[in-house]
């Protein structure tokens, strides 16, 4: 994202914001109380108003009303992804000799906003045998422990990427 | 409800410790990480599903809580591995096999 783009937020992404801590302060205070619920309303928007500029980052998320929906469907993939890193991971502590095999890798993204290309790495991250480790411009810098001799690391990683970008993008710019 | 949350502590505690172990039998900065961050995770969410079931009154705050290790922990990890990565550690290799092929 250029700096020169736009240095004003949409009011809809400031909408989202507030939204988003609002529902923070709420679940914080865990219970309906009128004049809690009002002062974190009132922070809720000093707080978003005091970011100002800052909020571009939000800028990333697409606003439309498929958007949670794809959102769902990507925590639904990365949540059985955490676990069967784990139970990978698992084995490969546990078994005497240790099997590992790590290589860098590079992976292209086509997520254009910082916040996509956060959720994709973080995703990456806690995904069976990969670890984020630098962003530059589309390339995704990833470390993978499971590069054996012979197998086609980028086709490998690339599937990695392509099963959270196909989710997050609907979500995400 | 207390059996199930019951096991939703042990495994989370189960992973967690799997996690130290990993941290232990890794042999360099990366594989560490890489055991440390999932087996947490995923410990720690464990952890909290266990204790929302406990106690229903808390599932809104714990929520945000796994809300904030999911968005945290991944980050600091990547972090540190590329504070590494820019010191100049490369991946780690398994030197003591004999027979390797195809070695990039």
């Amino acid at each position: 994202m250029s700096k020169s783009a736009s240095s004003v937020v949409p009011l809809t992404i400031r909408l989202l914001v507030v939204g988003l801590l609002f529902l923070l302060w709420i679940a914080m205070v865990g219970r309906f109380d009128a004049r809690e619920w009002l002062v974190g309303l009132v922070l809720c928007l000093l707080v978003a108003a005091a970011a100002g500029d800052h909020l571009r980052v939000f800028a990333g998320v697409r606003l439309h009303p498929g958007a949670p929906l794809h959102f769902l469907r990507w925590f639904a993939y990365f949540l059985v992804a955490l676990l069967k890193a784990n139970l990978d991971m698992a084995r490969r502590v546990l078994t005497p000799s240790l099997p590992l095999n790590p290589a860098f890798v590079e992976v292209r993204t086509s997520l254009e906003s910082p916040l996509g290309k956060l959720a994709l790495a973080n995703s990456i991250t806690l995904t069976p045998g990969t670890l984020a480790v630098d962003i530059h411009d589309d390339r995704l810098l990833v470390h993978w422990v499971d590069a054996s001799p012979g197998t086609d690391l980028e086709a490998a990683t690339a599937r990695i990427a392509a099963g959270f970008e196909r989710h997050l993008l609907g979500f995400l710019k | 409800m207390r059996i199930i949350a019951d096991l939703f502590l042990l495994v989370g505690a189960a992973f967690c410790l799997l996690g130290a172990i990993g941290l232990l039998r890794m042999p360099d900065v990366y594989n560490r990480i890489q055991a440390g961050t999932k087996a947490v995770t995923l410990g720690a969410l464990a952890f909290l599903i266990g204790v929302a079931l406990l106690m229903p009154g808390w599932w809104p705050k714990l929520a945000v809580i796994a809300g904030f290790i999911l968005l945290t922990n991944p980050i600091g990890s990547s972090t540190i591995a590329r504070a590494i990565h820019l010191a100049g550690v490369d991946a780690w290799r398994k030197t003591d096999t004999p027979t390797r092929e195809g070695d990039a």
